[in-house]
Order: structure tokens, then sequence, then C-alpha cells
């Protein structure tokens, strides 16, 4: 628990200001701790007389020098490396050089291919494969199961994997059963000179960051957030060693079977994964006026993106959603057109890179978050600059 | 059919604002609400219940004022509401909380079908369910975003994918977390509003549970947060000006720009 040293609390008030839970208040010019508190430390970093202290009992921390290289889970699906997967081996490549130990990707899949040469060529020392018939669809059983066997034969000290619908849905279950933390849609990673693994992430919809560790369990394991971390270039010369692993066979039968896996035509880009992401909001009014985000979008090369306002009037499905209740795009340009900028949206696009706003409206927040504004009529400026893309 | 579903009393999101000063979080008037992915669990319980029979539990741990949500998840269909409420919980991560959950659970007795959301839209980790279903040694499928069919042993739905979604069968018992497609929730009904003002909700301690006080809060939690800070704030903003030729031909380089280099 937060223990307040009221001998030495000045009743100053920056732990209750900075508190990001509303826990703390100063009361008759001593600082109280209430229910709310998450032990987050957020206000022990803030008090300048050192009146606080979490109080934690040190567990008996398990041997960590048995554990030794970093991993990273090499998503594959529907004959394609998951673009994540290049960037993991980015970041993954800074760490095990940290470190000073090898990095080796995962890959479970029916049929390996030429897919090992390409993680390798990507950064991976050592390729661990296993391929079975029982690993062609996803499931969250039989993959928890093989990569907890081979985490448990080889012992990493680190494993990543890409914050997407898999990574996020099995490797808690891989967490769990090593008993293991793990912190979640991290956007960035670091060694620190404690030789841990420094993992940082939004939370609260991406209003505060929270900087994360697992000093006493082993492996460290965090699920990555795509398009955050820089892929390495890819070098065909580049040698590493593929190890064919099998596992055994009643680990990998799930409980569940996959009947068909349909994959949305309309969505030709996934906008998690686009540079490049056109939004619209409902300032285009109708679906015959949403055709121009469209538009705009195909010219770009890009993937189309919109507000729940929007989907919820169906000029679009529901995947294309940005937000808190849709999807987090990270894209290098997003334009928003004719969105206002509500919270429940910007949290899913604010990491872009480059922010465009169109709206006639000066006063709509979507502005305070944009780099490049127009105030201005859609209806006006999208046409245009269409026909100036177009020549 | 013997349903659980976990809900999360979390900051209302609808007034959580940005100090655009301070870049954090204003938390002046944020009232607690139910976590919005976990009304789509509720309903989807209680759905479920009213098609094939059983019973929706709603467990759900926090504070003692997270006995709000759940007299809310009774006015709206739950059978029975258990508060699972001690100190001891304070500051666990997903791996105590999961453990904490699991233990309340097993009190229940024997559970078909336990529903979660997605996430929570506070902590935001995705990481409750999975864990929570390995603790409970059950079958799990996350993001679903229809429940087609269910018997005795089964239940077929889809499965939300980054490129579309998986037709699943999942055998019983499972653990499902649901994305907000999956339905959409009612509202509470005057019976349901009379049953809440009357419902006898037990508050389950560290004791009642059976838990092992070493795996519960934050010594029994791997993770720890050890910094909490407000995001970089955005740069300065360029609003363009001029003719709308002007503006398109500006746009066009901006975006001709950003969209290849960088
Ligand atoms: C729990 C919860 C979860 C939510 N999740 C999401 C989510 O995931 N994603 C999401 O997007 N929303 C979400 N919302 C909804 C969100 O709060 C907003 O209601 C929504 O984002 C508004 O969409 P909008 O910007 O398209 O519409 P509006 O807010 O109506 O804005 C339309 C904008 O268009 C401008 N405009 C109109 N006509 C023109 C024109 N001719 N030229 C230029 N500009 C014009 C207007 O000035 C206005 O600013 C959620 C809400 C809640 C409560
Ligand atoms: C800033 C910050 C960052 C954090 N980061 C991490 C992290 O990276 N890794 C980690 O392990 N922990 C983390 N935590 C701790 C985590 O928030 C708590 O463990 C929390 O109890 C559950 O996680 P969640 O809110 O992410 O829930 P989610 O896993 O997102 O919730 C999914 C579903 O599980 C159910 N559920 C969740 N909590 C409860 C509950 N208390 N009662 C009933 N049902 C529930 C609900 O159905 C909910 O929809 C963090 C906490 C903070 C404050």
């Amino acid at each position: 628990m937060l223990i307040i040293d009221t001998d030495a609390c000045i009743g100053c008030g920056l732990c209750e200001d900075n508190c990001p839970f509303d826990a703390i208040h100063v009361e008759e010019g001593k600082a109280v701790v209430g229910d709310e508190c998450t032990l987050c430390g957020a206000c022990i970093d803030h008090c300048e007389v050192d009146a606080l202290t979490i109080d934690k009992e040190e567990v008996a921390g398990i041997d960590l020098d048995a554990w030794s290289g970093v991993w990273v889970y090499a998503e594959y699906r529907n004959g394609r490396i998951a673009p994540v997967t290049h960037e993991l081996l980015g970041v993954g490549t800074d760490l095990a050089k940290k470190r000073g130990v090898k990095l080796a990707a995962v890959l479970l899949c029916e049929s390996a291919g030429d897919v090992p040469a390409e993680l390798i060529a990507s950064g991976a020392d050592i390729v661990y494969t296993v391929e079975d018939p029982a690993l062609k669809d996803f499931t969250d059983d039989a993959y928890g199961h093989a990569l907890e066997d081979l985490a448990l034969k080889y012992k990493p000290e680190i494993i990543l994997a890409g914050a997407t619908a898999i990574g996020r849905s099995f490797i808690p279950m891989v967490a769990t059963t090593l008993g293991t933390g793990l912190t979640a849609d991290c956007t960035s990673l670091e060694i620190g000179d404690d030789g841990h693994l420094h993992q940082t992430r939004p939370a609260f919809g991406g209003n505060i960051m929270a900087t994360i560790m697992c000093p006493n369990h082993r492996p460290q394991m965090s699920t990555v957030r795509p398009m955050v971390m820089q892929a390495n270039e890819s070098d065909a010369s580049r040698t590493g060693e593929v190890i064919s692993e099998t596992i055994a066979p009643e680990r990998l039968i799930s409980r569940c079977r996959v009947v068909k896996s349909v994959y949305t035509e309309s969505n030709q880009v996934n906008i998690t994964e686009a540079d490049v992401v056109v939004s619209g909001g409902r300032g285009l009014e109708t679906a015959e006026g949403f055709r121009l985000v469209e538009e705009l979008a195909d010219l770009l090369g890009g993937a189309v993106g919109a507000t729940r306002a929007a989907v919820d009037a169906d000029w679009i499905g529901y995947p294309h959603q940005v937000g808190q209740t849709g999807k987090t795009v990270a894209s290098k340009l997003y334009v928003a057109c004719g969105i206002s900028g509500a919270i429940q949206h910007v949290i899913g696009m604010k990491s872009s890179e480059t922010i465009v706003a169109i709206n006639r409206d000066e006063k709509a927040t979507i502005f305070d978050i944009a780099d490049y504004g127009v105030v201005g009529d859609l209806f006006e400026i999208l046409p245009a600059v269409i026909e100036k893309l177009k020549k | 059919m013997n349903i659980v579903v976990c809900i999360k009393q979390v900051p209302d999101a609808k007034d959580v604002r940005l100090d655009p000063e301070t870049n954090t979080l204003s938390r002046e008037g944020v009232k607690s609400v139910i976590n919005p992915y976990d009304r789509h669990a509720m309903e989807e319980g209680v759905r479920l219940k009213e098609e094939f029979g059983g019973k929706v539990t709603v467990v759900s741990m926090g504070p003692p004022q997270a006995r709000a949500i759940l007299e809310e998840a009774i006015s709206c269909g739950a059978d029975d509401a258990i508060l699972v409420s001690d100190r001891a919980f304070a500051g666990a991560d997903t791996l105590a909380t999961t453990y904490t959950l699991s233990q309340a659970i097993k009190k229940i007795g024997a559970v078909d079908l336990v529903i979660c959301g997605k996430q929570a839209t506070d902590g935001d980790t995705a990481q409750v369910g999975p864990g929570l279903a390995v603790r409970l040694d059950m079958a799990y499928v996350t993001c679903v975003q229809q429940v087609s069919t269910v018997t005795d042993k089964v239940v077929v739905l889809e499965r939300m994918m980054d490129d579309g979604y998986d037709e699943v069968e999942v055998e019983l018992p499972a653990l499902l977390t649901v994305v907000k497609e999956v339905n959409t929730p009612r509202f509470p009904s005057i019976r349901g509003l009379r049953k809440a003002r009357v419902a006898d909700i037990p508050s389950y301690t560290a004791e009642d549970i059976g838990a092992d006080v070493a795996m519960l809060g934050l010594g029994g939690s791997p993770t720890q947060v050890v910094k909490v800070f407000p995001p970089e704030p955005k740069g300065d903003r360029t609003i363009l000006t001029g003719s709308v030729d002007e503006i398109a031909e500006k746009l066009a380089e901006i975006f001709r720009e950003s969209s290849i280099g960088g």
C-alpha cells in the first residue's frame, strides 16, 4: 500500500495534482490516500519531501540469469507475415544487442516455405519453426501451448508479439501459464541500466503514458503496437540458423475449431497497417458525400477511416471505425474530414505522424491535435484537392 | 445454462477531457460507469439466458463503490451479482486480477459460459479475458462480434480479426470476450430497477474466496508501473489560408510529402 509519512508531508498538494486516479487528497494539511489508489507511483515521483513510499514485499525472485535471448513471435496468417513482425525484429535487434544476446523469431504455421529466410533477412539470428497441420488456422490454445512449450525449453528473457487481434488474444494465455507479467500495446521498449526491459504504453485511452517493468519474473513479455517501431532494412545476405521444432500432438488439440475465415474485400488495406488514412465524419452528410473520402484515400494509396457517427449512419462498415471502440491507427498521414474531434475518436488516431484536419467550424477540437488545419467547406476543398492530385 | 459476466467500473469516457495546457486528464466531475464493452457482455449473457434458459451472475472486482454498476446490471436483467472487494486486491496487474476473479467464479460453482468485454477503457490491456479462461481451464475466443448458435456442448460464433472475421465453433465451458457489434444493450426495466433496489449483493473478501494472499494485489503482480506521465504534447499547428485553389494546392503538396517521405 501507499504509505504517507505524515511527519515529512507538508501538505503541498503536488501528489494530489499529479495523481491520475484522483486517489489522494490533502486533508487538514496532510495527504490522505483513498481506495482509488492503484499504487502506480506517480505521486512518489512528484513528492519533493520524500514523504511517500510504496510498501512492496520483495518477492523471492526466480533465477533471472537462467533466461537469456530475445524472442519475437512472427505472426503469419493467410500466407502473409504481419508487417509488425518486421518492426519487432527491428526493435528486437537493438534490445538483443544491448543485452549481448541473440535475436530469435518463432514461427508457428502449417508450412514455413521461405518465411524463415525473410525473418533472417529482417534481423533474426535464429528462427524456431513449428510446422504442423494443427496450426493451419489460428486457435488460442494450440498456438498458446506451442509458444509456451518452446519458451520453457529455451528460456528467453524477453518475448515480443504484435498488439494485433492474434497477438492480443493468445499472448495473455502464454503469460498466464508461464506465471509472468505482460505489458499491453507498448509504444516504446528499452533496456534500462538495470538490465531490465522498460516498457512504455499508453493507458486511459492514451491520456496517460505508463512505464512498466517486470523485474522479478521471466520472460518479460510485451505486445507492441503496430506501425510504431522501425523495421530493419531487409538484407538477403544475412545468415541465421533455422531450428525445426516438434510440439507434442496432444498439446496442439484445440477446443476451438475454425469453420471458415472470411477476409473482407472492401477492406483492401487494413487501416491499422496503412501509412495513409483518410477519415470521414458526419460532416460528409450522406453516403454519397462519403465517397469523396474514399476517392481521396484511393489517390493517396491509403485506407479509409471513419468516426462512429459515419459508421452508425451506414456510410461505411465498422472495420473502418477509428477510436476508442474502433481501431487505433498510427499512420504517417491522417486526414480528418468533417470530424469534430471527440475524445473517443482522437484517442484512436492522435499518435499519427502528420494530422491534417478539414472542418468548417474553426472551434472544432480536432484542430487542437492537427499539424495542418483547413477551416472551410469540405464540398469545395475535397473536390479541388482531388483534382490537383489527379494531375 | 449458468452464465457469469465480468464487469468493471471505469471513469466515464464522455467526461474525460484533455487539459490542453498540461495535456493530462482533467477529472473534474468525472463519473464512474460500467466499462462500455461490459454492457454488451451483460446484454449477451441476458440474451442467451432468455433464449436458452439458465441464470446470469455478474461479478466485479473493485472498491465498494463498484456496487453501483452491479445494481445497474441487475436492473438490466442479471439475476445475481457479486462484488469482490478487499484492500488486499489493490495494485493488481492482470495476472493478479485473473487469479482473484477466477477464485470468486469458482465459488459460484459449475459455470458453462463466462462473458467479458474485449477490454476496459482505463487499463486498456484486453488481457483479463484470456488470462481468466486459462485460470478456469476453459476454452476461449476473443473479440466475438456475433454468437449464432448455442447447444449444450458448443457455441458457434464469429470472432473479429484484423483482416476480416473467422467463424469458430468452441466447446463449452468457454469464455468469450465481446466487441460492441455483438448486440445492442437494453435499458433498465422498471421491474429491473425495483429488483436492483432490494437486491442482496454479497461482497467477497480475499478470505471468502480462499485466496492465497501472495497472489493478490501488488504483491501478486509481476508487472510494476514504475512511472506515469502525460504523453508528449503535439507541436504547433498551421492553419492553411487563401483561396480554395491555393489551399488545395498546399494540401496536395502536404499529402504528397507526408505519404511518401518520413
Ligand atoms: C463510449 C463511447 C465510445 C465511442 N467510441 C467512438 C469511436 O471509437 N470512434 C468515434 O469516432 N467515435 C466514438 N464515439 C462517438 C464520439 O463521441 C463522437 O460522437 C463521434 O466521434 C462524432 O463523430 P463526427 O466527428 O463524425 O461527428 P460530429 O461530432 O457531428 O462532427 C461533424 C463535424 O463536421 C463538421 N462539418 C459539417 N459539415 C461540414 C462541411 N460541409 N465542411 C466541413 N466541415 C463540416 C462540423 O463542423 C463538425 O465538427 C464514442 C462515444 C462513446 C460515448
Ligand atoms: C496505467 C496502467 C497501466 C497498466 N498496464 C498494465 C499492463 O500492461 N499489464 C498488466 O498486466 N496490467 C496493467 N495494468 C493493471 C490493470 O489495469 C489491472 O490489472 C486491471 O485490474 C485489469 O486490467 P484492464 O483494466 O486492462 O482490463 P481488460 O483486460 O482490458 O478488461 C477486459 C475485460 O475483463 C473484465 N474485467 C477486467 N477487470 C475486471 C474487474 N476488476 N472486475 C470484473 N471484470 C473485470 C471485463 O469484462 C473487461 O471488459 C495497468 C494499470 C494502469 C493503471
